[in-house]
């Protein structure tokens, strides 16, 4: 059975939306020259393929099931768990939890333990961990070949599910390569590339920690696999909070002027003048205070930590909105005294008519190029508010949690790297594709980028 | 011209004004000031006295907005609102929540917070501009698209990587600066090294980008074309005109954040442990210190509106085309 959590609905609400978008925009001659563009720009269409890649993880981790577990011993547990489609994919790595930290592909713990062997000496070793390499009965020696085996061989998986991939492409697409856009084998490429790595993971995953374990013994890989999903939501979901004030108000202002302009322009200096970690941090006390003071209305964890998340999201587009308005209204000021809405207006088309036909449309473009610099402003930005305790829910995975957690780890003797370089890793590959993609549509849709 | 200023800050007020009743509503009607003191005290077993002892002592125990039991005008004086907020217009910021003067505080932690702030402003500026004429200069090459490149990389890095690896190579592995601290006085140079090394660092993407768009608007002018025209080399026209005319946003674009500058930085002082306003604020939020983090809001909106106003009359000062009247 499908369960729900608010964000997972408005996840869904932003793919539906955004496909909807692009079928639309597709049908459109003056809208199709523009993505043209980006399809031409071999930067772009990697970085688009980057973002959606994460964007179909984080997907896959919004579905979720009532799941009955597979128990080691065989049998399936008693009480069904909600899971998401990717819990269920990463099981394998979801459940191989071990005691404590253990450095990426090891075969035994990171810090030395009293044993006591079967002749009853004791002994002052290296523990061999309960998953990973578990596999090897003489780790020291067979462990490099075995990696490399399982490196081979999962590259050998991935090349070959690219090329049914690219198969089934040309079935459905008869002129795929024939077309004269130059990003479409760039994108290709880095699909190849995805494919590899999907593969590498499946079949070095269930042997060994990839990327290591944490404190508790969870596999980090895990980890920040299950933090694509936060940083999405983040981005994302403060954009649809954000949208419609800062078009309805922005295109207000500027289109009727006067006591409107006036009101609104006032409204978003108060709220750019106060600085926005300050705002959020006041609000998201105060939302604490409201929980700990409402326990009723939270009933599991999980509910607690995704109001959290909602709330987060919520006060950030709040706090977000008044640059995009800002720009909007300019705008909107320059459009409504060009000839055609002036020559619509003599005709006797209304004013929400005026607004929606001649007006909206001729921002679109500023709309889009907000969102996509946007999103990547606030995927960085939910690691330094996690950082003061004032992001997401310590419950939840995310990369400013991993962050934080681990930042201590630094200071210990030998150092535990790994979470902390995993956490950095992924965000920097989200933010760099996204702000990639950015730049390619700036230059799409911008016109004044057009040289 | 004066005219202007007064103008201008009448408009202040009903923005400021605007600020306070938007952090009394999130801070006393969204939650009561009871909540607020079961969180303080621990949740569920705290009985109804220490509820009130806590409201009384910080002066919370006053009706929100209207008192039915005094007299005149005490009615609307002798209430929270009025007690905690609209002194907030005379820089009586009262009493923290554990106790010790806000105002003294602010006083004697704004200092370090400006050691930090003014020379990373000063040599992130420096090297922004350098960067970005460095990438005009070098305009359609392999260098520019190489340069444009590491500007996209180290904006994708997040801050917290600056901070916690160059605390880390730097400050652990090279021991070339202590890793965090301060000390007062000329003492405080080492300390404010490292600091102020990663915040340029950490600016150096996006601000480079920023400025070589400015650059390039300047460089496309009708001006810049007819010196060429006349003879003068790349390097004449880049210094002599682009660099000097660009300087009007550039430096404009300063000024706004120049009274901000007091605030310091939360992310980079608690990194670092620097005992500015930055981390000032940040032990308030984690400690649930309401009338620190509300004092915070008010002077943060109140520098911001006096940048914005700065900004204007450095626009009459630098550039003659604009007149404020």
């Amino acid at each position: 059975m499908l369960t729900l959590l608010w964000t997972d609905i408005a996840i869904f609400g932003l793919v539906i939306g955004a496909v909807v978008a692009v079928w639309r925009s597709s049908k459109k001659e003056h809208l199709r020259r523009p993505w043209a563009k980006i399809f031409n720009n071999r930067m772009g269409v990697v970085s688009l393929t980057i973002v959606l890649f994460f964007l179909l993880v984080g997907v896959l981790d919004s579905v979720r099931l009532q799941h009955y577990e597979k128990l080691p011993d065989g049998d399936y547990s008693e009480h069904a768990k909600a899971l998401s489609v990717l819990d269920i994919i990463l099981t394998p790595i979801r459940l191989q939890v071990e005691k404590t930290y253990s450095e990426p592909f090891a075969h035994t713990a990171y810090a030395k333990e009293m044993n006591v062997d079967e002749a009853g000496v004791t002994q002052w070793l290296y523990p061999r961990l309960l998953y990973g390499g578990a596999h090897l009965n003489n780790p020291k020696s067979d462990k490099q070949a075995d990696i490399l085996l399982k490196i081979g061989k999962g590259l050998a998986h991935g090349l070959l599910a690219w090329l049914g991939f690219i198969f089934l492409l040309r079935l459905t697409k008869r002129n795929l390569f024939k077309t004269k856009l130059k990003g479409v084998n760039s994108g290709l490429l880095t699909l190849l590339v995805i494919f590899c790595v999907v593969g590498m993971i499946a079949s070095l995953g269930s042997f060994y920690h990839i990327l290591g374990t944490d404190k508790v013994g969870e596999d980090v890989l895990y980890q920040a696999i299950k933090s694509i999903r936060t940083g999405l939501v983040i981005g994302g979901l403060t954009t649809i909070v954000m949208l419609p004030i800062a078009i309805g108000l922005g295109l207000m202002a500027g289109f009727f002027r006067g006591w409107v302009d006036d009101v609104i322009q006032y409204l978003y200096t108060t709220l750019s003048s106060i600085p926005g970690v300050l705002l959020i941090a006041a609000a998201i006390l105060m939302a604490q205070v409201y929980m700990a003071n409402n326990p009723a209305l939270f009933t599991t964890l999980e509910d607690r930590a995704d109001m959290r998340l909602l709330l987060l999201c919520f006060i950030l587009g709040i706090t977000s909105w008044t640059g995009l308005c800002r720009l909007l209204r300019a705008e909107t000021l320059k459009i409504r005294e060009m000839d055609y809405v002036v020559a619509a207006c003599a005709l006797g088309v209304g004013r929400f008519q005026l607004l929606k036909r001649h007006v909206l449309p001729n921002v679109m473009h500023l709309v889009m190029i907000t969102i996509v610099l946007d999103f990547s402003g606030l995927v960085l930005a939910e690691a330094v508010l996690s950082y003061i305790n004032i992001g997401v829910d310590p419950s939840t995975y995310s990369w400013g949690n991993m962050i934080n957690t681990s930042r201590l780890e630094m200071a210990r003797e030998p150092i535990v790297w790994w979470s902390l370089t995993a956490a950095f890793v992924f965000m920097f590959t989200l933010v760099l594709a996204a702000n990639l993609f950015a730049d390619a549509v700036r230059d799409a849709f911008d016109p004044r980028y057009i040289e | 011209m004066i005219n202007y200023i007064i103008r201008r800050l009448f408009y202040v007020v009903p923005v400021l004004l605007g600020v306070n009743i938007l952090t009394f509503v999130l801070f006393f009607v969204v939650n009561t000031p009871d909540d607020m003191a079961r969180m303080q005290l621990g949740d569920k077993h705290v009985t109804q006295e220490a509820v009130d002892n806590w409201k009384q002592q910080r002066g919370y125990h006053l009706p929100l907005l209207w008192n039915e039991q005094e007299e005149g005008l005490q009615k609307a004086s002798n209430t929270i609102f009025f007690k905690k907020s609209v002194g907030l217009f005379v820089f009586d910021l009262g009493i923290s929540d554990n106790g010790r003067d806000i105002v003294a505080d602010i006083t004697q932690r704004m200092w370090p917070s400006l050691a930090i702030a003014i020379p990373s402003l000063i040599f992130g500026v420096l090297a922004n501009i350098t960067f970005a004429l460095l990438l005009i200069f070098y305009r359609s090459s392999v260098l520019e698209f190489a340069g444009l490149f590491l500007c996209i990389t180290l904006m994708s890095i997040s801050g917290l990587f600056y901070i916690i690896a160059g605390q880390y190579f730097i400050g652990k592995l090279l021991a070339l600066t202590p890793i965090s601290g301060y000390a007062p006085g000329i003492d405080a140079f080492k300390f404010i090294l490292l600091p102020v090394f990663i915040g340029v660092v950490g600016g150096l993407g996006s601000g480079a980008r920023w400025y070589r768009t400015l650059f390039l608007e300047e460089a496309a002018k009708d001006y810049v074309r007819t010196a060429k025209a006349k003879g003068l080399s790349d390097l004449q026209v880049l210094f002599r005109h682009v660099l000097k005319n660009t300087m009007i946003p550039i430096l404009t674009g300063i000024v706004v954040i120049l009274p901000l500058l007091f605030m310091g930085s939360l992310i980079t002082e608690s990194f670092f442990g620097i005992p500015g306003l930055g981390s000032y604020t940040i032990d308030a939020i984690s400690s649930q210190d309401f009338a620190i983090v509300r004092s915070m809001v008010f002077l943060g909106s109140f520098l911001y509106i006096i940048g914005l106003l700065m900004t204007d009359i450095s626009y009459t000062l630098v550039d003659p085309r604009v007149r404020l009247d």
